[in-house]
């Protein structure tokens, strides 16, 4: 498909969306999917075509639409008269017996019991880039996403764009990976541009998320793959690169499913394959799907385990950079980090780096959970306080709790206490305060979580999910969490905490991989904010928040 | 080594020392008498960076680098027994023997395995984590052989020496983590694999106990490990 091909489908698509006066938008993403928001869709449709009204109302599913705690989420869209913004209304904890009120209240009022106010802290304090589209497009479409400007990013670079001007501009937006190190992606894209390939470099876009409690990613493929495809198409294109992996875990279907669906559709309108719109840049993806080992998000474990090889690290350097997938140069970037690239290049690096701190540029996806009101998917400008996610964004902590901590960057992170809740999040500052930004699971956490407990929960996942490879990790993580359940029986004593120290310490400096090396990270962190809580359990052998259950008489007496 | 290859410099130990580009910091090490313990890497066999006794620091490097995957650099400072990399050393040494049951009095390799001897030189006197006691089935089904896991540290030795040298795979790692074992073929008893040859390459080049001759008493397994470099030697000359 050439550049003129490409905006007269798009032009079709929005003449044919223009023909209906009313939308019904039904969000499938798997979070509205897992409490039947497909029954809805389908029983609007039913409605519909009840009421006669096929011609005019149009009933589609569409991206996440992030409010994940209110889901299922139903938007309705009607034309104004003056052909401004389409006067759209938000409903909340829809059921499919709500279809015919539904339906109804195009013609009139909205149904005051199911609306969801969209003028909170919640969608205002917002900035999206990467969910652009989530929620506004129908994700099993191509031709939505052409409607909305996809893939003439893509054309536009192949025809007027050098590979290097495609670098410089990622070099100058300031853009750092989002899968959690924060490496600079222009500067990573420079090394394997320069990398002497030989024949073959390889793309891959790591959507392997693993961290407990985010679900970043997976929002990001289910409501708009084709932007995953366009980014990583660039990126291709700018460091000469024709092949390229998308490494999705086979947990997420849906993302498969749509992914799968999204590379027919664009290799059948000549936007991926051979010759792409007439040049002479090709670029083919194959999906590779991994068994859910979280190691096998790091970068090396993962290329091992797309040659079919046990998901295991191996020391770098060489880098990807240099030899990667089948001893090929690879440019490896996560899902988020290849959502930003078609904005970068279509608006400029200077616009992007307009946005977010001085060494933070852009937004962040985060996914906010655990006990706090507004559980869902929220993309916020780097540097925003964590007060602002957690009391405005968030809309605070329910049942008149306290908070307590703020958990960031999965297994590898840490717990960012109260006292520092008017931190901005950006990189350093998380790593400051001995957290870490991760892939963007946050987890929320109130009065009631027992922070021991909380580091125990994280390390049986390190343990669970070290791949045994490194004797520091393998053996280091097992022994971590026998002494932390030790202290959340209440049998441990001052020597053991010192153990635990001591042990945490070799594990951090001497193991082979960042998941690793990252092990140790809940325990500094809990025991750097929350030291008291660890003394209750081990002098006191009381648990303050009540969660650990610790039995009388259970000193281990010594002969 | 192909004729391209440079020469270049760095010190160890503030030893000045020359060396190869393609060589690693443990291969230049040990051709200068220079000790860097190491449990997993062995001359001939594709290094992995497993067991980290190998950590030494490298002046301007934050990192601990494995001696025996790390690729010497001109002009590199490396101090390979620090204070520090002896501590972690020991610790290292002290979980090996808290994850498998490695008593030596009644192991056919007293006397002859590296755990133990490198246990001895490095001063680990106690095992200060918990002992982890689990059971672990011994496999004696092979007709020569037997395997033993409970003194199995993971190097991952014999899976190598079986697929670069042997050629036969027959050995390799199943579970994950703590949980990890060393397995033949698809998890059979050794005596039904289908793809070993019965070289005995495994069992000379184990480490520990884990694998040797059946008909050995205690401390008699002493292992023959000349075998390798000659292997590898022969091939470099074929090429």
């Amino acid at each position: 498909m050439i550049a003129e091909e490409l905006s007269k489908t798009a032009a079709a698509e929005r003449e044919a969306q223009a023909q209906f006066e009313h939308r019904i938008n039904v969000c499938v993403a798997a979070s509205c999917l897992s409490s039947n928001s497909d029954k809805i869709k389908s029983a609007l449709e039913t409605e519909v075509k009840k009421k006669g009204l096929e011609k005019s109302c149009q009933v589609r599913g569409v991206g996440c639409m992030r409010l994940c705690s209110r889901g299922p989420l139903v938007s309705t869209e009607t034309q104004g008269e003056d052909e401004t913004q389409p006067a759209s209304v938000l409903y909340q904890n829809v059921t499919p017996e709500d279809a015919p009120a539904l339906v109804e209240s195009l013609k009139g009022e909205p149904v005051k019991a199911l609306e969801c106010p969209t003028d909170t802290p919640f969608f205002k304090s917002q900035v999206t880039i990467v969910l652009e589209n989530s929620g506004k497009i129908d994700p099993e479409r191509i031709e939505e996403y052409i409607a909305v400007e996809g893939y003439a990013t893509l054309l536009k670079a192949l025809t007027t764009m050098t590979p290097a001007e495609v670098i410089a501009e990622i070099s100058r937006s300031g853009l750092r990976g989002r899968g959690g190190a924060g490496y600079s992606t222009g500067l990573k894209w420079t090394t394997v541009a320069k990398a002497n390939g030989g024949s073959r470099k390889y793309v891959i876009c790591n959507a392997d998320e693993g961290d407990p409690g985010a679900f970043m990613d997976r929002s990001v493929l289910e409501s708009d793959p084709h932007r995953i495809l366009e980014g990583m198409a660039l990126a291709a294109y700018a460091v000469g690169a024709s092949h390229g992996y998308i490494y999705v875990r086979a947990e997420y279907p849906l993302a498969i499913k749509r992914l799968r669906a999204a590379i027919r559709q664009a290799e059948r309108n000549g936007l991926l394959g051979t010759n792409i719109s007439g040049t002479t840049f090709s670029f083919t993806v194959e999906l590779r799907l991994g068994a859910g080992a979280f190691v096998c998000g790091e970068e090396t474990a993962l290329i091992a385990s797309i040659e079919g090889k046990r998901g295991q690290p191996r020391p770098r350097p060489p880098y990807p950079a240099e030899s990667g997938v089948w001893g090929c140069p690879t440019l490896i970037n996560n899902v988020e980090t290849f959502a930003n690239i078609v904005p970068i290049i279509r608006e400029g690096g200077d616009w992007f780096a307009g946005i977010g701190t001085a060494k933070s540029k852009g937004t962040k996806v985060f996914a906010l959970t655990g006990q706090i009101h507004n559980t869902g998917l929220i993309e916020v400008p780097m540097g925003t306080p964590l007060r602002e996610i957690v009391y405005e964004i968030g809309g605070g902590i329910p049942g008149g709790k306290a908070f307590k901590a703020v958990q960031t960057g999965g297994p590898s992170g840490g717990c960012i206490p109260a006292q520092h809740l008017d931190s901005p999040v950006d990189y350093e500052s998380l790593i400051q305060l001995g957290s870490f930004m991760g892939s963007g699971g946050m987890i929320i956490m109130d009065e009631t979580s027992c922070m021991v407990d909380v580091a125990t929960y994280f390390m049986e996942f390190c343990m669970s999910e070290s791949c045994g490879k490194c004797v520091p990790c393998r053996v280091g993580t097992a022994h971590m969490y026998d002494l932390l359940q030790k202290i959340t029986r209440g049998e441990a004593t001052m020597a053991d905490l010192d153990l635990l120290l001591e042990v945490c310490d070799v594990v951090k400096n001497t193991s082979l991989c960042g998941l690793g090396m990252g092990a140790p990270q809940p325990i500094f962190s809990t025991l750097r904010y929350f030291r008291d809580e660890y003394l209750a359990h081990i002098e006191a052998k009381q648990c303050p928040a009540g969660v650990c259950k610790i039995h009388e008489g259970n000193e281990e007496v010594i002969a | 080594m192909s004729p391209t290859v440079r020469v270049k410099t760095l010190t160890i130990d503030g030893q000045a020392v020359g060396a190869r580009e393609d060589q690693t910091i443990m291969q230049v090490a040990r051709e200068n008498n220079i000790f860097v313990p190491a449990l997993c890497a062995i001359e001939g066999l594709t290094p992995v960076g497993a067991c980290r006794l190998c950590i030494v620091e490298v002046k301007g490097v934050n990192k601990l680098l494995p001696a025996c995957a790390t690729r010497i650099e001109e002009g590199m400072e490396v101090t390979t027994n620090s204070e520090r990399v002896a501590n972690y050393r020991r610790t290292i040494l002290e979980m090996l023997f808290s994850e498998g049951n490695h008593i030596c009095s009644v192991c056919v390799s007293n006397g002859h395995c590296e755990l133990q001897t490198l246990a001895k030189k490095l001063g680990m006197t106690h095992v200060r984590v918990p002992y982890r006691s689990t059971m672990r089935r011994v496999d004696a089904s092979h007709e020569r052989f037997i395997a033993d896991p409970n003194r199995c540290i993971l190097c991952t030795r014999c899976v190598r020496v079986c697929d670069e040298i042997e050629g036969a795979h027959t050995w390799d790692v199943m579970g994950r983590g703590i949980n990890s074992r060393i397995i033949t073929d698809l998890s059979q008893p050794w005596g039904d694999s289908d793809s070993c040859t019965s070289c005995g390459k495994c069992v000379n080049v184990c480490p520990t106990g884990a694998l040797f001759e059946k008909g050995k008493a205690v401390s008699e397994m002493s292992k023959r490990q000349e075998f390798l470099p000659y292997l590898t030697l022969m091939r470099e000359g074929k090429k």
